[in-house]
Order: structure tokens, then sequence, then C-alpha cells
């Protein structure tokens, strides 16, 4: 059964894979083995795919580097939980398709805990009950209705939210970027 | 050639109600005025490319869009984090990129011709009222000419080469008024730390830091204060344009790309430069900001001059300065590394490098060197650097257990001569040889 790993406030992308260890210094084949090569060593060796990550506020601060988000993807993560995400990296993760809900889970729940994560309704089960997910704000849930924003643009050569054949256009947006 | 978006045609977006600097640029690039909040589909003037993401870019564009870059001109590619090459696997990766720059007709700016952020301001590759992408989370230094720069990652980069175009939500706006003038040995980099700290590490995220400094700072300076927005989490860091801006380099700059009387801030800051001291980031969050002189006379094995940060002339003035006719402290090295080819000829033209050279100083390619810790200059652990960049984060320069300290150059070249954490003014107590 996936569990949770359990990480504090400000994850910095350094911490979630350090510059070094990019897939064009180290390869693209084992980059994802340095995932929080330093600050938890055991991570890559040990996380089972739906593993879920949650964090405290401002997960995935500085650099935009996309390996970072992408290493954790080819060790299969289910998702992350975090109260605030910063915002490039969220970008990263919504054009990666890795599930990010906007919920703040360190209290309720500790490393190790058994969990699953519904990625489309946003449930999760844990032990001893279960957390409905705040969703992602519409504009987004219809890119991520087609897996992520880049297989969205494949599809309708435009980006969620624009009007079809629109040169450029506008609409409101209820969340995140 | 024309870099940026074709002109508009017709008048201005019809606007309901006062807009920001980031709201005027994104209704200038989209088809209708929008507001904070809104989301906006919006031209892209630029797109830049650095080396160490450029095989994702090109997969992406090739295999997973099978797309070609749209405006071949409004594309560069930059060959700066690891430059020159320092593994097989990287000199492989720079050379896809010449490939792809040779086969599609994108700008390519190749090794030592310096940081992706300097080299592009130098090409007027970024210019008032532009929105310039980066594949680097500090392009939002554009905004020293108040052009919206943003960093985002591979994905959006080639989607955004692709079409011309790119998705954003309309930033609110933090706006932050520099009042009074500063002390000498103050500079912008004490400004942009201090910034930070009242900011916030997230003070900003999902916001544009709108700076209002009159006709202070030099564009150069300019430049620090918006390069370190995005370690408030901004989106965009636009200093209202004054200054040189308006008279050094030929900009057009647009009437409308001021703030409107009665623009909607969510949060209002002001920084009071004559009561600033300078300041210094320690390990390991950039808001984890203190006056120099609560650390002074921490020891220091490495000291770094450079970065987007503070690699510019300037920033090589201010440290010649210190350093002229004194030398680096024996049981410390000192890195310097000009930020690109054509602050490394102003540099060599007038004396400083040899001031720099003669002090000790240990001269780099002009790239970002050790900033990000992939090579010239890594760390050991249990290692102490002082460095003009941007991110003191655990491991960022190499081993977990070095630790890193932000500050500015001259305060980074007098912690060099006394081997320890130093003010400029320490620096009295070591005769300078005439």
């Amino acid at each position: 059964m996936p569990r949770i790993w359990k990480f504090g406030d400000s994850v910095n992308t350094d911490d979630i894979l350090p510059g070094k260890f990019a897939p064009f210094m180290a390869g693209e084949d084992v980059f994802q083995t340095f995932a929080f090569h330093y600050v938890r060593p055991e991570f890559a060796a040990q996380v089972q795919p739906g593993d879920v990550l949650i964090g405290g506020r401002n997960w995935g601060l500085g650099s935009s580097r996309e390996y970072a988000p992408q290493a954790l993807k080819k060790l299969h993560i289910g998702g992350i939980v975090a109260p605030s995400f910063a915002r490039i990296h969220y970008r990263n993760l919504l054009n990666l398709g890795i599930p990010a809900f906007e919920y703040d889970l360190t209290e309720l729940l500790e490393d190790g805990d058994e969990v699953t994560l519904d990625a489309q309704t946003g449930l999760l089960t844990y032990a001893d009950g279960t957390v409905q997910l705040p969703p992602p704000p519409e504009f987004l849930r219809e890119a991520l209705k087609e897996g992520s924003i880049l297989e969205f643009f494949k599809k309708h050569g435009r980006f969620p939210g624009e009007e079809p054949g629109a040169e450029a256009s506008t609409e409101t947006a209820s969340a995140a970027e | 050639m024309t870099t940026g978006a074709p002109p508009f045609s017709g008048s201005s977006p019809q606007t309901t109600r006062p807009q920001t600097v980031a709201e005027k640029i994104l209704s200038q690039r989209g088809s209708a005025a929008v507001y904070a909040g809104d989301l906006a589909v919006v031209e892209v003037d630029q797109v830049m490319v650095v080396d160490s993401i450029a095989q994702s870019f090109i997969e992406r564009m090739e295999r997973d869009l099978g797309a070609v870059p749209k405006y071949p001109e409004r594309v560069s590619i930059v060959v700066d984090h690891v430059a020159p090459a320092s593994t097989v696997s990287v000199a492989q990766a720079q050379k896809e990129a010449r490939e792809y720059a040779a086969k599609t007709g994108v700008r390519l700016f190749d090794v030592g011709r310096g940081i992706c952020h300097q080299v592009l301001m130098e090409e007027k590759l970024a210019q008032p009222g532009w929105i310039v992408l980066g594949s680097d989370s500090h392009s939002t230094t554009y905004g020293a000419v108040a052009a919206f720069g943003s960093g985002m990652g591979a994905t959006d980069i080639a989607l955004a080469a692709a079409s011309g175009k790119t998705w954003l939500r309309v930033p609110e706006s933090v706006k932050v008024t520099l009042t009074g003038d500063l002390r000498p040995g103050v500079t912008a980099k004490d400004v942009a730390l201090e910034m930070i700290r009242v900011l916030g590490a997230d003070g900003a995220t999902y916001q544009s830091v709108e700076i209002h400094a009159g006709d202070r700072f030099t564009r150069g300076e300019r430049m620090t204060l918006a390069n370190l927005c995005v370690e408030a989490g901004a989106k965009a860091g636009l200093v209202v344009p004054g200054g040189e801006i308006l008279t050094d380099y030929g900009y057009d700059v647009p009437a409308w790309v001021y703030p409107d009387e009665g623009a909607a801030y969510a949060r209002e800051v002001e920084i009071d430069l004559s009561a600033l001291h300078p300041r210094m980031s320690a390990p390991s969050e950039v808001d984890n900001v203190h006056d120099v002189a609560e650390l002074r006379g921490l020891k220091v094995d490495q000291v770094f001059i450079g970065t987007c940060t503070n690699g510019r002339i300037e920033d090589l003035h201010a440290a010649a300065e210190v350093l002229r006719g004194r030398r680096v402290d024996p049981t410390t090295r000192l890195l310097v590394i000009p930020a690109s080819s054509q602050v490394m000829e102003e540099a060599l033209q007038d004396g400083t490098l040899l001031t720099l050279q003669r002090a000790g100083a240990v001269l780099g390619t002009p790239g970002c060197g050790p900033c990000m810790g992939r090579h010239q200059g890594v760390l050991a652990p249990g290692e102490v650097c002082v460095s003009t960049s941007n991110r003191n984060f655990i491991g960022r320069m190499g081993d977990k257990d070095a630790h890193i300290y932000l500050a500015s150059p001259a305060v980074a070249a007098a912690t060099a001569v006394m081997g320890r954490v130093a003010l400029p003014e320490d620096v009295a107590q070591v005769a300078a040889s005439a």
C-alpha cells in the first residue's frame, strides 16, 4: 500500500534534485536516483509507486528545472499535497501531469502512514478516514482531462481557456497561476 | 531583424480601471484589458533556452509536439550553465543545442558569450513592455527594463516557442517604493536582500513585484533588484523605468508602461535606503538576512564574485576598488567570473581585471560558474563561501555540509582580503601598496 513521505516547509528544487544531478550531467536514465539525495538519501531507493509526498508551505521554491519533478514522475509518485506551491514548480507539475493539491496534511499524517490517493477525485484515504482535497481550478481541470497541458495543446492547438481559433483571449481564472 | 512581437494594430485595449505595470503589459500582449486574477493568453516577444534544459526542450518540440519554433527570431539558446562543458554528456547536450539552432534558425549564444540574462539584455532582446520567458528562474531580471520576464520549465518554454504565446494568470502586484539615498558602501545587492527579507521567501508567490526607484540605479543595478525578486516567489519583478533606462541605452520606452494612479496593489512596502547597512543572507534560505556586522569575523574558505545577480562591470569595479593594491588572504581563494564577454572586455580594457589578477583572484570564463554546484569551484564538506550569487540552499554549490552566505561584491572583496566576513571599510587595516 502506498505510504506518506512527510517534508517540512520550503522544500526547494535543490532539495528535490540537486543541480549537479540534472539529466544532462548525471544521465537521462539514472538522474531520478538522486531525488532528495541530500535531505532524504533513502528516498529514491525506498519510494514505491503511488506514494504521496506531503509538505508545508512554498513547496518547490527555487529553480525552474523541470527535471526535478520529472525525477519524481520517473519514480511514479502518486502526488504531492502541500498548502502552497512555488509558481514555476506548480506549472511544471501540471505540465508533467503530476497530481498536486493545495492542502496541509502535515498535522494529520505522519511519515510512513499508509494512504491511497485518487488523483481524479482528490479523495485521500488513510487508516482513520478520508480527506477530500480541493480540486484544481476549472480551466486546469479542462486541461488535465487530457492528462497534461502539453497533451491538451497537442490535441486542441490552443491553451486551456483560449477561445478556439482565437489569436489571444482572456477568461477569469479562479486560482493558482 | 524584428525581434519582438509585431506592432499592435489600433489603440491600447480599453481599460475600465487603473492598472499596474504587469496588468498593462499583459493587456498589451493579449487581446483585451486584463486585471489580477484573469487568465490571459499572451504573445511572447522572446523565449530563452539555457544549455541545461536544451535536450528536454528539443525533445518536447520534436518528439512531443512535432513542432518547429513559430518565430525562430524570437527564440535564443544560451550555453552558460556549464560552459565550457565539464563532461562528455554535457558536451553532447551542447552539441545537440548547436545542431538544433543551425537547423531551425534560432539564435545561439555559445560558450563564453556569457550568462543568459546578461546576454539578452546586452543584445536588446528584452525591452520595455515586452514579455520574455526564460527556462531559468532568474528570468525576472528582464524587469530591469520593465520587460515582463518570467521563468518557466522546459515544457512551458517549448509550448511558447511552438505557439508564440503562453498562458498566465495575471498576477497581483506588490508595490515596493525605495526612498532616500544609499550610504557609501551600501549597494543595490543590499537593497535586494533587504527587500527579500521584508517580503519573505514566499511573500510574493504568484505576484509581480513592482519596484518604484525613481531615477536611482543603473541598468545593471536594476538587474540585481529584478533578479532577486524570484527569491520572494515572484512571477515578475518590474522596475518602473527611470534614470539611465530613459537616457542611456536608446530604449523605446512606451508611454503606457507606467503604472496608473490608483492601481490596486496586494501589498505596499517602503524601504528607506538611507537606513540600510551592508546585508548578508546566511544559510540556507535567501530570506535569512542579517547585517554583515553581525557575521563579521566568520572564517571563509572561498569567495565567489559573479553570476546573473552580480557579475557586471559595476560589480567588478566595486570589487577592484576594495582589492586595489591588496592581496587575497592566503587561507582564502577568490573566484571572479564576469557575467559576459562584453563585461570581460570592458574590464580588460579599463584595467579592472589586472587589478583583480594582481590581488590574487582566479578568473573564469563568462558563464554561471559554480553558482549551482556543477563546476568551476564547488565546495567541500564544512567549507564556507561568501558569494555574490542568489541562492544559499543546502548543497547548492557542492557538498550539503558547505555553507553559503550571499552578499554584495564590495563585501565579498573585503571578505577575500580579510579571510573572514568583513565590511569594505575593514580593509583599511590592511595597507594598500601603490
